[in-house]
């Protein structure tokens, strides 16, 4: 089997019914997916599998045979944070960490899908996820950011742990 | 897992019927959102896995008022592209990232919990008088979905289920919010060429027609006469998400608001 994990495709030793999550983490130590319930309920392990976000923890690796699959770590990188990274560390979306690959790998699929989403729209689409840190507003408010077209730059982001800075669009 | 099991993955429906066979030591995976938590929980064993992935069974089409649905077909897909009650209970269903790779055949399978009741496309599927076009011993079959449901899918292989396009639809659940929002009741109702039928889910270890409700509303009754009628129908039961008690006060309320939306006037 052979998968594209951000952007490097890699043929698969594990047994074909291996979980998507657990191949990831342990065969090819990308570790942004989080094990959770290990049973859908709580969306850390979610990825992008051919742009759709899917719970890496439900899916075996036979089904994702072929697919380009995309975690946390192939948004953006801490030198060069995908704009939802950014917005979720802008606006203290991300307490301990646990739910943000899942939230932001979702988050963005929803605004593939849908540019200008309500909150309620966000809410559902973001239903699946749990915060145990119960970081939701916040959560939500970095997403309603990145839709409204704030945008946010790494030296930006260094300052504003001063304090300083304000969002780009909320300045405007 | 101990042992590896060998894993099919049939590339046509074809392939998919003789890899199943009669079914005798297979699992058949839909989307996995019910069988991998339990490979996960090592709570499932079995030497051969079909995977229905690749296997060309999704798809809805239109032919003459009536509509087929692939086994394999999502419940993202049959939102918006099939009447309700399916439609709006499809929706219903998890959240968009269990939808899209949750199918109807997997649903339609899917046995009790081991707390809660589930299946919640069941009860619509019922309602709309569905029948099951199934692979096993004995060659194809095609039964009402009640017929199915009563007898189990063991040995079976879902292939498609199919239905005439009703002129009227309409589910009512009640949720209890969780992680996800479960299901403890729902009722599903349709205005089929057959006349008005109802269905119940959360009620019974599978989705239930709720013949008596059917009756006494074609004999003249009120639409509240007829709902209270529903307690005859089906056996509430407790579990996690509900009582039976609270079961039996609430389904009853629940009828009458889903014959309400479907138009039946109350008085
Ligand atoms: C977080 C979460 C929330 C959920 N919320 C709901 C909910 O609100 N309502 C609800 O009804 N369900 C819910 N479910 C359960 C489940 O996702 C759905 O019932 C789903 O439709 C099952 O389909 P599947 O294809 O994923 O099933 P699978 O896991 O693939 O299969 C389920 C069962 O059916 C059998 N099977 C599958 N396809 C076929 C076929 N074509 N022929 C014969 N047998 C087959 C399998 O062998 C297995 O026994 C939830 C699950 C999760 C993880
Ligand atoms: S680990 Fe996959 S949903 Fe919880
Ligand atoms: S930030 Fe801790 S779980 Fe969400």
């Amino acid at each position: 089997m052979k998968i594209t994990v951000n952007g490097a495709e890699h043929e698969l030793a594990s047994p074909p019914l291996t979980s998507l999550l657990n191949a990831l983490r342990d065969e090819l130590n990308v570790t942004g997916p989080k094990v959770g319930c290990q049973g859908g309920n709580c969306g850390t392990c979610t990825v992008l599998v051919d742009g759709e976000p899917r719970r890496s923890c439900l899916l075996p690796l036979a089904m994702v045979d072929g697919a380009e699959v995309t975690t946390i770590e192939g948004l953006g990188t801490p030198k060069r944070m995908h704009p939802m990274q950014a917005a979720f560390h802008f606006y203290y979306g991300s307490q301990c960490g646990f739910c943000a690959p899942g939230m932001i790998t979702a988050s963005v699929a929803l605004l593939e899908r849908n540019p200008n989403p309500t909150r309620k729209q966000i809410q559902n689409a973001l239903g699946g996820h749990i915060c145990r840190c119960t970081g939701y507003v916040k959560i939500i408010d970095a997403v309603e950011a990145v839709a409204r077209g704030e945008s946010f730059d790494g030296a930006e982001l260094t300052r504003s742990r001063g304090g300083e800075a304000t969002p780009k669009g909320a300045s405007a | 897992m101990s042992h590896t099991p060998v894993v099919l993955t049939p590339a046509s429906a074809d392939q998919a019927v003789s890899a199943f066979g009669d079914g005798s030591g297979v699992t058949v995976i839909g989307g996995g959102t019910i069988v991998m938590p339990e490979i996960a929980g090592r709570r499932a064993s079995f030497s051969k896995a079909l995977l229905l992935s690749g296997a060309g069974l999704a798809g809805i089409t239109r032919q003459g008022g009536v509509v087929r649905i692939g086994a394999a077909t999502t419940l993202q897909a049959l939102i918006g592209a099939t009447p309700d009650p399916l439609s709006t209970a499809a929706q219903r269903v998890g959240d968009y990232e269990i939808r899209g790779q949750a199918t109807i055949g997997g649903n339609l399978c899917a046995g009790p919990g081991r707390e809660t009741p589930r299946g919640d496309l069941q009860a619509p599927l019922i309602a709309l008088a569905a029948s099951v076009r199934t692979a096993g011993a004995g060659g194809e079959q095609v039964q009402p979905v009640e017929d199915f449901l009563e007898s189990g899918p063991a040995g079976r292989l879902v292939l498609e289920v199919e239905f005439s396009e009703p002129t009227r639809g309409a589910y009512t659940s009640m949720g209890r919010p969780h992680t996800h929002v479960y299901t403890v009741l729902s009722v599903a109702c349709a205005e089929t060429p057959e006349g008005l039928r109802v269905a119940i889910g959360g009620a019974g270890p599978t989705g239930a027609r709720a013949p008596s409700v059917e009756r006494a509303l074609a004999d003249g009754a009120s639409v509240e006469d007829a709902a209270a009628r529903v307690l005859d129908d089906v056996e509430p039961q407790d579990d996690a998400l509900a009582s039976a008690w609270y079961r039996r006060k609430a389904l009853p309320a629940l009828v009458a608001r889903a014959l309400a939306d479907i138009g039946k006037e109350s008085g």
